[in-house]
């Protein structure tokens, strides 16, 4: 009785987080809150159904980042993210 | 609902409800004293905030007035906690007077791990996402505290008749 919701690697979030973010979002290093593992995000879990967007560390499902996509705006939670490490121009 | 994450498998001899909180004493039941409480057959349209409902929906649950039976306290708000890390928060209100369930069987057949089991929230007078799967707590509250998707600009209370699916509407 449920909506059917699908489980995916993170660089599936490419597209929506390139929405939110001005950079190539998938190749940021992002420390998990839950267990310190530093990774890049394209590396997480992507679980994306019709509320929302939850990327979780593959090791202790801690949810890094949390986008919800309502009325034109996203909404952005990063509270599983302790440190988020953004490739910059060499 | 969309708990937008692994699905959780608890053995029954792990599992256990809890009411904790504001109240005197915690309440606690294994499995088996879980299920050896009185039940109802529940028959319930359900709606989804994604904008889908399913009619006369069936399941044997225990109702949450049966688990909070005599709690005196002055908590106006819970919060439902499940494995996995799922939370949803309710107005006290809203979980008494006949209106909401623990369900562990749909259809007549064990709730699947799919579908919230061994035992999810029921609450079918608002947007689904307040019915918790892998339910194994109510925490009672002084103060509200918003939950998984109430933090993420999902309405606090949704009710579905008063359309309350983002916060502000
Ligand atoms: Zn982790």
């Amino acid at each position: 009785m449920d909506a059917e919701e699908l489980r995916l690697d993170g660089n599936a979030a490419a597209g929506l987080l390139g929405e939110v973010f001005p950079f190539e979002m998938t190749t940021a290093i992002g420390t998990c809150a839950g267990c310190g593992r530093a990774q890049a995000v394209g590396a997480l879990v992507l679980y994306r159904g019709g509320m929302g967007a939850v990327l979780r560390c593959p090791s202790c499902d801690t949810a890094l980042i949390r986008v919800a996509s309502i009325r034109g705006a996203h909404l952005l939670d990063l509270t599983g993210t302790t440190c988020l490490r953004i490739p910059g121009e060499a | 609902m969309l708990s937008a994450g692994p699905t959780p498998r608890t053995r029954l001899d792990r599992w256990d409800s809890v009411v904790e909180g504001e109240i005197d004493q915690p309440r606690r039941w294994t499995w088996e004293e879980f299920r050896s409480l009185p039940v109802e057959a529940v028959t319930k349209d359900i709606h989804c905030v994604t904008k889908w409902s399913k009619f006369d929906t069936s399941w044997t649950a225990v109702s949450v007035d049966t688990l909070l039976a005599g709690v005196e306290t002055s908590a106006e708000y819970v919060v439902a906690y499940c494995d996995g890390g799922y939370t949803t928060n309710l107005p006290l209100e809203d979980v008494i007077g006949g209106k909401t369930w623990v369900a562990y069987e749909y259809e007549g057949e064990p709730l699947e791990p799919a579908h919230g089991g061994p035992a999810r929230l029921l609450v079918p007078h608002l947007y689904l996402w307040k019915s918790a799967k892998w339910v194994r707590g109510l925490e009672l509250l002084i103060a509200d505290r918003p939950g998984f998707w109430e933090t993420l600009g999902y309405h606090n209370r949704g009710d579905p008749w008063g359309e309350e699916r983002y916060a502000g509407d």
